[in-house]
Parts: structure tokens; C-alpha cells; sequence
């Protein structure tokens, strides 16, 4: 992939497929708009996907720390937009002072799971970042008592959309005869952000930092020797993560209107786990590419699957959503069966596997 | 002191659930290191079926009494759970035993899923209401006319369990499977070269650990009288937190971890309430004391909180004792 990118070999080329990439970007939400606007806002929550995949993929696949509490991350950015940016307290802040906080206080509760579980690893760890993940939910679910700051269960609602310079995200603007709806908008917006998020990634997987963490996935007594502070290291991978998750959360918030802790249950995490999972772990673009894949294909059944079960059988015998889920935990044991470094391995990553299966445990 | 006899014997009865189902927890890491994650969901398979059967006999009138129905319900669930506890492993874990640790785990996640699917399938999403036909009796326990009680039911689960876990160490201990057993979570290498077939071992412990999970099933459903397909996760993750509690590999662990959990979750749901009570505070704030006025029970967290108990206890023993009350295998090792 870095060859690919790289400008000095092959300028022209390059810059060729890049304008041909950014001409498809900017196209794509309105041939998806031909076919209906749901496929926007589809679009836009795949791409949120991608920075919640993204964020998890700095602290599993970059450092190697399995973590079954992403979603919290993403819950607290969501109810820190959703609590300063709605009627809830009347307060009414923009955007860009709340994504920022969001992401601080996200990066906070990232450091708040990763300080006690430094020595843990493994499955361990695993079990540990998920029960967090249901602290995190359960509280979201009832500190509605004895003061409300979640509103509990019923979650919270009117939520503000973006708003730049008296321009709303919200409402349908036309611009040079074209009808510039919000779930458009708000695309644009989190794909220059995703661009953004991807080049930070790559560069930071070949920092210093990106070495180190690299250096404790593989072996943590050998990277200490070598003089890396694997505690800070390590901390810093999960603040990292958890702030991508943070913005991702309050972007979501705004976009939606309204949250709730339903959104933040463990099925999402787990969900995110699979795209980093699917797409390869460590392999920005594969993440990239597993997000996108798990975000459509569910909707792709949904649309196909109820219709094709009504023409064979005459009714609907199971359930799309249950079929998505049930296809998806398929997909989770048959993936790491045939193929567990995922769809694009990351080269360190498949080493490791090959390795790892020849020596036995 | 009524309040802490009756939350004692609520939490021995959620315990001995607890213990059941984290020996399947604890057996099955002693031996192949695994966190069988979907072995939660075996228990929620174990209760559905006993349901259905019961459902079936009481709805045909077959002439039993209510206990044998229960009985039948339980032995009829128990092979059931033994064969998916047998597939799980054959199809899915056998495959990637020597496979990187990350592997095992997100198949075991996704197996869970499957599973919860499954039974959204076949039994729907509503709770199901586990038909009451045995008649509660209750017992007092003080002299007090409202003190604490315990009902037949109660004595049964922890009767069962008692019985139970009596034959799980009697098995383990005392028969030639048993130490075939206890060699594979030693050294499963040296083991076979002994002449022991790993894999039947193997196999033979993910199907004691499913029966035992098909009763721990009934139990809860009987218990709490319903069923639903995701009964199993929070089941699930509770048992691991006691088997981790107790020492994870170690049977006695486990079985001590259960019944710990169960009392620190039935104590803490009773007195977290009265703990966090903010009106013992009302002299410092007027805006609060008139509050406490209306309800004067207001607290800071109150019962609902009874699932965070179990993670906090969870992430407290892996933090300061990862090896857990009786365990001696070292954390590195996860």
C-alpha cells in the first residue's frame, strides 16, 4: 500500500488515481441520492464506522489490546454533544467547541480503563474492557435518578445539528439549482474528516509511537527492554483510540438527533471488533475496507432478504434483522477459521499467524 | 438482621446458579485455556428446551406430578446442551487450538451470537413465562411474622447444586477420566504421550461442562421464572467473574467464587439503596432536604445497579489478585 503511495516513484500516476478517487467521493451521495436518500445517511453511518473501526484499531490491531468496551467510548462522546447541544440543560454550544471535549473526556475514560488493566492481557483484558463497556451502558440507563443527567432509558432528543457560520446541517439548502439535503451535508463533512482520520493513521503507524506500540504487540518484556515506556505506551494507545471514538460518538449525536443507550450496547462493540477483524487487523486500509462492508451488507440484506423469502415461501420466515445477526456471528467463526488475518493482512500481522500456527501454541 | 438473612439466602441461591455455570467456565480454561464465551448461551439453551418440554406436558395433561415434569423437563434439556457443547467444540475450537489466542476468542463471540440467533428463531424475542406448577412453599427462618424466608425452591437449587458439584469432584478425582483430565490441563503434550486421547478429553470436558449448564438453565428460569435468548451473556459473564473470583482452572475456585458473587450482589442490591441514601445528607443542602421530603428513599444508585456489582468485584480481583482466591496459575499466562 505504501508503494502505491508513493508519489516520488510514480508522481503521475498517483495523482491520476487520487483526483479519480476524489471525483468519486464527491459524485457518490448524489447517484446514491438517485436512489434514495436513505442510502446517504447509510453511507454517512458506514463512515462513522470506518472512525469507530479506525480508533479501535490503534489499541487491537497497532498495540495488540483486545478491547470488548469500544462502544462506551463512543457512548460518552455521544451524550457529551447530546448533553451540550440540546434542551436537555438548555445549554447550546457549536460543534466545534463539543467535538473537541467529547474527545478529551473520551481520552479520559480511555486512560480510566487503561490504567488498571496495564498488567492484564489477553482474554483477560478482554472480559475486563467489556464489563467496563456495561458500566459505562448501565449508567448511561439510569443516572436519570435522583437528578437527570441521561435522561435514562427514553435517552435524549432534539439534539442540535451542526451549525457553521448560520449555516445548518439540518435543513435542505439549494445551491446552483441543486437540492442540498442534510444527510449530504453532513457526508461531505465526515469524509473529508474520515481523510483526515486515514492519514493520520498511516502516519502514525509508521511513527516512533506506531513502532512502539508494534514493538509491545509483539513481545512487551522485549520492548521494555529495548527502553520503550510500555505503560505510557500503552495508555496512550487506549487515549488515542478512545478520543477517535469520542468525536466519532458526537458526530453521530448531531446526525442522528437523538440517542439513547440502546445504541451503545455490546453488539456494537463487537461489531466494530469484526470490521478491524474482517478487514485486518493493523491494516488501516483493510480496517477501512471491513467497516464499509459490514455497514452495507446488513443493509443490502435487509432490503433483499425479507422480499426473497416472501417470493420463495410466501411469507417472511426469519426475521432480516435476525438473519443479519445471525449471518453475521457466522461470518465472525468462519472468518477466523479459513481466514484470521482478515481481508487485507497486515504484513507483520500474517507473519505472526504463520508463524504462530507452525510453532504450536 | 431480617434484611441480611433473607439477602443471604437470596444470594446463596443466585450463587449456586453462579457456581454451576462457572465449573463449565473453569473447566474448559484449565484445560484448553479458552474463554468459552458462548457457554452462557448453552445455559439459555438448556432453559428453553426444559420450557418447551414443560410447556408440552402441561399442556397435554400428561398425568405427572409437577416435580417430575421439572425432572423430565431437566434430563430431556441435558443432552441437548451436551450436544452443543459438543458441536461448539468439534466445529469450531478443535480447528484453532493452536491458533493465536485473539482467534479462539472472536470465533467463541461469534458462536454466542449464532447461538442467541437461534433461539430468536425458534422461541421468538418476547420473555418466555416459565410455567409456575410447583407451588412455592415459604418457610420462615426468624421468629419475626415478616422475617427472612426461604422457599422450596430455593433449597432445591442449592440442594442440587451441593449434589452436583459433590459429583463433578468425585469424577475429577476419583475416576481414571477424571485424571485423564487433570494430566491434559497439566500438559496436554505429555499427556498424550501417556496414552491419553486429548481430544476425547477435551471433548468429554466442554460436554460435562454443557450438561451442567442445562441444569444451571432450569434453575435460573424456575428461579426467576422466565426465559429469554439472551438470558445467557449476562449469566454468562457473571459465572466467569466468579470463576475468575475463585481462581480460574480450579474447581473448588470456582465453586467459591460462585457462591461469593451471589452474596456480594444480593447484599449489594439490598444495601446500596440504603448506603447511598443522599437524605442522610440533608442538613447540608436545603434544595435536597426538601427533596427527601417526597421520597425519602432517594439514592444516589439504586438496586438497578445490582449488574455493576459483579464487574466492579471483576475488575478488582484482576487488577489485584488476577490469580484469584484459589488459584495459583500466574495472569501472564491469559
Amino acid at each position: 500500500m505504501h508503494a502505491f503511495f508513493d508519489t516520488r516513484r510514480r508522481p503521475a500516476l498517483v495523482w491520476i488515481g487520487l483526483a479519480l478517487v476524489a471525483a468519486a467521493l464527491i459524485a457518490l451521495p448524489w447517484a446514491l441520492a438517485g436512489i434514495g436518500t436513505a442510502w446517504v445517511r447509510i453511507t454517512n453511518l458506514a463512515v462513522l464506522y470506518c472512525f469507530l473501526a479506525l480508533g479501535l484499531n490503534i489499541v487491537v490491531g497497532f498495540a495488540g489490546l483486545l478491547d470488548l468496551g469500544y462502544i462506551a467510548f463512543y457512548g460518552v462522546g455521544a451524550y457529551v454533544y447530546a448533553l451540550l447541544a440540546s434542551p436537555q440543560f438548555g445549554i447550546h454550544l457549536p460543534f466545534w467547541v463539543i467535538l473537541p471535549l467529547g474527545a478529551l473526556l473520551a481520552c479520559i475514560f480511555g486512560m480510566l480503563l487503561g490504567a488498571p488493566t496495564l498488567k492484564l492481557r489477553g482474554d483477560y483484558l478482554a472480559i475486563v474492557t467489556l464489563g467496563f463497556g456495561e458500566i459505562v451502558r448501565i449508567f448511561l440507563n439510569n443516572l436519570s435518578t435522583p437528578f437527570n443527567l441521561t435522561n435514562g432509558p427514553q435517552g435524549i432528543s432534539l439534539i442540535d445539528p451542526f451549525r457553521l457560520d448560520g449555516l445548518s446541517f439540518a435543513g435542505t439548502q439549494h445551491v446552483l439549482g441543486h437540492a442540498l439535503s442534510s444527510p449530504i451535508k453532513y457526508y461531505y463533512f465526515l469524509v473529508a474528516v474520515l481523510l483526515v482520520v486515514i492519514v493520520v493513521n498511516v502516519r502514525l503507524q509508521n511513527s516512533r509511537i506506531g513502532r512502539a506500540w508494534e514493538a509491545i504487540r509483539e513481545d512487551e518484556v522485549a520492548a521494555r527492554a529495548m527502553g520503550i515506556n510500555t505503560r505510557n505506551m500503552k495508555l496512550l494507545a487506549y487515549a488515542m483510540g478512545a478520543s477517535f471514538g469520542g468525536i466519532a460518538g458526537g458526530m453521530f449525536s448531531a446526525m442522528q438527533g437523538f440517542i439513547s443507550p440502546e445504541s451503545f450496547v455490546l453488539v456494537e462493540s463487537i461489531m466494530v471488533l469484526s470490521m478491524v477483524v474482517l478487514g485486518g487487523m493493523g491494516n488501516v486500509f483493510g480496517v477501512v475496507i471491513g467497516a464499509l462492508l459490514l455497514s452495507y451488507i446488513p443493509e443490502v440484506l435487509r432490503y433483499t432478504v425479507g422480499p426473497a423469502q416472501q417470493a420463495v415461501f410466501g411469507r417472511t420466515l426469519i426475521d432480516p434483522e435476525v438473519f443479519r445477526m445471525l449471518l453475521f456471528g457466522l461470518a465472525l467463526v468462519l472468518m477466523m477459521l479459513f481466514r484470521p488475518a482478515g481481508i487485507l493482512p497486515s504484513a507483520v500481522r500474517k507473519r505472526e499467524l504463520e508463524q504462530d500456527s507452525a510453532d504450536g501454541q | 438482621m431480617d434484611t441480611l438473612i433473607q439477602q443471604l439466602v437470596n444470594g446463596v441461591t443466585l450463587g449456586s446458579v453462579y457456581a454451576i455455570v462457572a465449573l463449565g467456565y473453569t473447566m474448559v480454561y484449565g484445560i484448553v485455556q479458552l474463554i468459552n464465551f458462548a457457554h452462557g448461551d448453552v445455559v439459555m439453551i438448556g432453559a428453553m428446551v426444559a420450557y418447551s418440554i414443560i410447556a408440552a406436558l402441561v399442556g397435554a395433561h400428561v398425568p405427572l406430578s409437577p416435580l417430575a415434569i421439572v425432572v423430565v423437563a431437566t434430563v430431556c434439556s441435558i443432552p441437548v446442551c451436551m450436544v452443543v457443547g459438543y458441536g461448539l467444540e468439534r466445529a469450531a475450537y478443535r480447528p484453532l487450538r493452536n491458533a493465536p489466542r485473539l482467534a479462539p476468542l472472536i470465533t467463541a463471540i461469534g458462536l454466542s451470537i449464532v447461538l442467541e440467533n437461534v433461539a430468536l428463531i425458534i422461541w421468538g424475542r418476547s420473555p418466555l413465562p416459565y410455567p409456575q406448577i410447583i407451588d412455592t412453599i415459604t418457610y420462615r427462618l426468624t421468629s419475626h411474622p415478616d422475617g427472612a424466608t426461604i422457599t422450596n425452591v430455593q433449597i432445591a437449587i442449592i440442594g442440587l447444586s451441593i449434589v452436583m458439584m459433590a459429583g463433578l469432584l468425585l469424577l475429577v478425582y476419583r475416576t481414571k477420566i477424571g485424571v485423564a483430565m487433570r494430566a491434559t490441563a497439566q500438559n496436554a503434550q505429555v499427556a498424550g504421550l501417556m496414552g491419553i486421547d486429548v481430544n476425547r478429553v477435551i471433548s468429554i470436558t466442554f460436554v460435562i461442562g454443557s450438561g451442567l449448564a442445562a441444569v444451571a438453565g432450569v434453575m435460573d428460569g424456575t428461579y426467576y421464572g422466565v426465559a429469554h435468548y439472551q438470558m445467557g451473556f449476562i449469566l454468562g459473564l457473571k459465572a466467569f467473574t466468579a470463576a475468575v473470583l475463585g481462581g480460574i482452572g480450579n474447581l473448588g475456585g470456582a465453586m467459591l467464587g460462585g457462591l461469593l458473587l451471589g452474596i456480594i450482589e444480593a447484599l449489594g442490591a439490598g444495601y446500596v439503596g440504603e448506603l447511598t441514601n443522599l437524605c442522610h445528607l440533608s442538613g447540608w443542602s436545603h434544595a435536597l432536604a426538601l427533596r427527601c421530603v417526597d421520597d425519602p428513599h432517594l439514592a444516589l444508585f439504586g438496586s438497578n445497579y445490582q449488574d455493576v456489582f459483579a464487574f466492579v468485584v471483576l475488575i478488582l480481583v484482576l487488577v489485584f489478585r488476577p490469580s484469584g482466591l484459589l488459584g495459583e496459575r500466574v495472569s501472564d499466562r491469559a
